[in-house]
């Protein structure tokens, strides 16, 4: 069995037997399986057209019909709620991969090969480091352009830093390890080294880190379209909708704002959760 | 250690485990250590994140795809008011030309000229900062003043309720959106309960803003000696600074419990505990002045994510901080203040650093020894 | 070696002790009813393999457990007072006075934020009834009866700019600040060269001495043990197995175990590692709920079907100083 695939199936055992024992990482994988649901079957399932308004029901709190209650234009909240979930679930999980792929590609290159590989890396990853995250996001969208792909963009690339530092802490430690000294042995390239045996090696470590920092893209992208970049309404998005929320939540009108807030922590809770039950599985010694 | 010893050094998202100490410059002979060399190689180090900073938010103005000049012509400008700007700014010279001419603006602290409100940038924005200051330090201070003291109890007292606590605080805070919790805090204390005023900024409509001496609205006022002005000012920057503690309170708690654990359990407090020292003495002077160290580097990881929800807590409560001016910018499409926001609070980023990882070298007597 | 044990009745006297520690993996019993004495002024060695039990013996003894741990029963009367029935109080304030102890890897046990003088001054405005004025001078005093050069100097600096033999030094001048009666000192030359090794013996023996102390030392030498101790007591798996004088352990060693631990011990003529017997076996698993009464019984050669059964037996020879648990000693 080749290395991946031997890590591969050790880890899927190990994550389901800490599942199964832990009932908190059990319970946010299985709100995991809720969200992702959501995502893909929401728009089909839902009761009512999360763009159709029906200014008569404007505000209504919830109740049987709405469950969520309705917005400002009449249109019903827990469908533009569960509707949502598609958008900013794709757009972290866009985001993080991009992050992940580059970010670890350039770290285990660093890790690996060390020398200017690694100083070039470290200058690279030093200066996004520099700036408040959160800032050099408004700052890459509001320079390329207002639409959700910089939103993507500008999200993978304050993500990256993390994947680097991960990766080439890891590709360091392994460079000189017996498995790698045997594929050079069998006379496999570094390129291939890198590929086909550190890259595998390290993955359920990078995973710890996918997990938690899924949970950050989705504060990050809520928190960017919140003060008004990226989508724009009538799209449902989860930051939008707090947004058009924040104003009626001072005159009372609370479930407006309240649903898509808390659908939006729920998300980011059960990634965090998932996160941290990960840690446990890969590597114990990290427990708190 | 060169290019991998970041200002922030934290290693995964919200540490949980100590980082390693931060790098050091040489110490002098026979143990003496020069501060003044500490401080000039810190200096020295920073510079690299500076000229980084300054070349991105370049790049990011004159580079990308789409007309720069279109962009600080703002979007009601005609074809001829774009060909000024264009040429006024030296957008029609060579990218290297360019450099120079933004570096030189710089040097003379030229961030260019705002649309919407017609002044200069960088006066808009140091009319602002101290809005933005005040509530960010504010939070902070908050922060600390809980998470520190429940990390040291959670770490004190294993298993018990507030052990259990910390660790919720510390799971569930870094789910919390922060532009949530902000109106979430209205909704309860302003509407529910009637506690709080209304969230239109720093002074209710009734009070005026206090002599300026420092800008911070709770010191001006109280230097002048005016009470009700002093008030009102606090009691409009409660929720806004109660939302940024809460988001930073995450990291700060999880740090301080991990920390404090990891000391009290080291060999330097078994021996301490052989001695027969005060619990006192092991807990504050031996376990935690150690336990600090680690707590002051997340304080960098933290300056990072509350510059960032500063942003978020100026717009849910409309703070006329920073955060706002560049947000009402981005809105109006009014491009270069978003620019002078980014550039100054990554300078003002790298300059907090600087002075966390002088702190740190001041309180920690290992670091000035050659790695 | 410090001269004859003076007094009728010993200075501490463990009886019966019994340590258990709640693990996720069960209970491990590290401790099982060990007994043993030590008068005034003498050096007594606890030596074993690790794991079996020499340090717990010597943190339950200093009251610094771990909270997993959990003392099922006996007495440990210091000074005619039982040391588990005193409260933490009156602990704390004996610790570092009367009862002081040492440790293994002195750089890691030592505060590496605060200098060594203001460590030892700390010990001494506790206990000594000494102004904080004073114990700075006190501390540089102390540092120079452990012989440390340039006493002045040295209270300045941080574990970390000394050497691991200079930090050994500041951890007996810590203990030895307020002349307690008894020094428990745990591996206090592992992981130091052997020359350094020597010399602090030397510096422990000519304090111990001078001051009356007596002490336990607690190592996995027996060579060391040898050299320095008055009597060995000798530990596998949470008991007590052999306690005698040295010469007469090492002349005549009764208890199987012993035996193989003197034959193990490399000497001046190994020069091969053939020449090094190991002991066959390894410690039991002390989780189990039924342990046999011997617990060396599983790597014994002469042992029998009666070894497993309760109790555990205690032998005497010579006039009672010389104590073996085994019901087929050598």
């Amino acid at each position: 069995m080749s290395a991946a695939a031997v890590a591969t199936t050790g880890a899927l055992r190990q994550a389901r037997y800490v599942l199964g024992e832990n009932r908190v990482t059990g319970f946010a994988f299985a709100m995991l399986l809720f969200l992702v649901l959501c995502a893909a079957l929401g728009p089909s399932l839902v009761p009512y057209d999360p763009l159709a308004s029906d200014t008569a029901n404007a505000l209504k709190p919830p109740s049987g019909a709405h469950w969520f209650g309705t917005d400002q234009l009449g249109r019903d909240l827990l469908s533009r709620v569960v509707v949502a979930t598609r958008l900013d679930l794709g757009i972290a999980v866009a985001s993080v991969a991009l992050a992940f792929g580059a970010g670890t590609l350039m770290g285990i290159a660093a890790g690996y090969f060390g020398g200017w590989i690694d100083r070039a890396v470290g200058r690279v990853v030093d200066t996004i480091m520099a700036f408040p995250l959160f800032v050099l996001a408004m700052g890459i969208v509001a320079a390329l352009g207002n639409n959700v792909a910089n939103i993507v963009y500008a999200t993978a690339i304050i993500n990256l830093p993390i994947y680097a530092r991960v990766a080439r802490a890891e590709a360091n430690v392994r460079r000189d390890a017996g498995f790698v000294e045997a594929a050079r042995l069998c006379g496999n390239g570094e390129g291939r080294i890198l590929l086909a045996q550190i890259l595998p090696n390290i993955l359920p470590i990078m995973m710890v880190q996918i997990s938690l920092t899924l949970g950050y893209a989705i504060l990050n992208a809520a928190g960017l379209s919140f003060i008004g970049l990226g989508v724009r309404p009538p799209t449902p998005e989860w930051g939008i909708m707090v947004a058009e929320g924040a104003s009626f939540i001072i005159s009372g009108e609370w479930w407006v704002a309240l649903f898509p807030g808390l659908w939006l922590m729920a998300a980011v809770f059960c990634f965090n959760l998932m996160g941290d039950g990960l840690r446990d599985i890969v590597d114990p010694r990290r427990r708190t | 250690m060169g290019a991998w010893s970041v200002i922030s050094g934290y290693g995964s998202m919200f540490p949980d485990r100590l980082p390693p100490p931060r790098p050091s410059p040489a110490r002098g002979r026979g143990g003496q250590r020069s501060d003044t060399v500490l401080i000039l190689r810190r200096l020295a180090g920073a510079l690299p994140s500076i000229v980084g900073v300054i070349v991105v938010t370049f790049l990011l103005t004159r580079a990308l795809p789409g007309d720069p000049a279109a962009y600080f012509a703002g979007p009601a400008a005609t074809q001829q008011a774009i060909e000024e700007i264009r040429h006024k700014l030296g957008l029609d010279r060579s990218l290297p030309a360019q450099f120079v001419d933004y570096l030189g603006r710089l040097a003379h602290g030229d961030l260019g000229t705002s649309l919407t409100t017609g002044q200069p940038v960088s006066d808009d924005l140091l009319t602002r900062l101290p809005a933005s200051a005040e509530l960010t330090l504010l939070g902070l201070l908050l922060s600390v003043a809980v998470a520190v003291p429940l990390g040291i109890a959670a770490a004190a007292r294993p298993g018990s309720w507030v052990d259990h606590l910390c660790r919720v605080v510390s799971t569930a805070g870094v789910s919390l959106p922060t532009f949530f919790t902000g109106l979430l805090l209205v909704y309860v204390f302003y509407y529910l309960a009637g506690l709080a005023p209304a969230p239109l900024g720093r002074l209710d409509i009734f009070s005026s803003a206090p002599p300026q001496w420092t800008g911070f609205y709770l010191i001006d006022s109280l230097i002048a000696g005016d009470l009700e002005t002093f008030r009102a000012a606090l009691a409009q920057i409660a929720l806004p600074a109660a939302t940024l503690a809460i988001f930073s309170l995450a990291p700060l708690a999880r740090m301080t419990r991990a920390s404090m654990l990891a000391a009290l359990g080291s060999d330097f407090v078994r021996t301490a505990r052989a001695s027969g020292l005060t619990r006192r003495r092991i807990v504050y002077v031996y376990a935690f002045r150690n336990a600090v160290l680690p707590v002051i580097t997340t304080l960098g990881m933290v300056f990072s994510f509350l510059l960032g929800a500063n942003v978020l807590v100026e717009k849910v409560f409309a703070w006329p901080g920073v955060g706002s001016y560049a947000i009402e910018a981005l809105i109006a499409s009014d491009y270069a203040p978003v620019q002078g926001f980014v550039l100054a609070m990554a300078l003002l980023y790298v300059l907090l650093n600087l002075v966390i990882d002088l702190v740190y070298g001041l309180v920690d007597p290992r670091v000035g020894v050659e790695a | 070696m410090s001269g004859d044990a003076a007094a009728a009745v010993p200075l501490l006297t463990v009886d019966g002790l019994s340590v258990e520690f709640r693990t996720r993996s069960g209970t491990v019993k590290a401790l099982d009813r060990i007994s043993f004495d030590l008068r005034r002024g003498e050096m007594l060695a606890m030596v074993g393999e690790s794991g079996s039990g020499k340090s717990v013996t010597a943190y339950a003894v200093m009251g610094i457990l771990d909270e997993a741990a959990r003392v099922a029963g006996g007495r440990i009367v210091f000074g005619g007072l039982d040391l588990l029935r005193a409260g933490e109080k009156t602990l704390a304030e004996m610790r570092g006075r009367e009862l002081a102890m040492i440790f293994q890897n002195p750089r890691a046990a030592l505060n590496p934020i605060r200098p060594v003088g203001a460590q030892i001054a700390d010990v001494l405005r506790r206990h000594g009834n000494v102004a904080a004025a004073q114990a700075s001078g006190r501390a540089v005093e102390m540092l120079a009866k452990v012989g440390i050069p340039d006493p002045e100097r040295r209270a300045r600096a941080y574990p970390f700019e000394l050497s691991g033999g200079m930090c050994q030094r500041v951890m007996i001048a810590m203990a030895l600040a307020c002349e307690p009666a008894l020094l428990i000192a745990d591996e206090p030359t592992t992981g130091l060269d052997v020359t350094t090794q020597a010399v602090i013996m030397d510096l422990i023996g000519g304090l111990a001495a001078a001051q009356e102390m007596a002490t336990l030392l607690i190592t996995h030498d027996l060579g060391l043990a040898a050299e320095t101790c008055d009597r060995i007591a000798v530990m596998h798996a949470g008991h007590v197995v052999e306690v005698a004088p040295t010469a007469d352990l090492l002349a005549h060693p009764r208890h199987p175990y012993t035996a193989k631990l003197i034959a193990a011990t490399p000497g001046r003529r190994s020069t091969r590692l053939d020449d090094l017997a190991a002991i066959p076996g390894a410690l039991p698993d002390l989780r189990r709920s039924e342990l046999p009464a011997c617990r060396y019984s599983a790597r014994c050669e002469r042992c029998t079907e009666d070894c497993a059964a309760p109790p555990l037996p205690q032998m005497a020879f010579a006039d009672g100083h010389h104590v073996v648990a085994c019901r087929h000693p050598l």
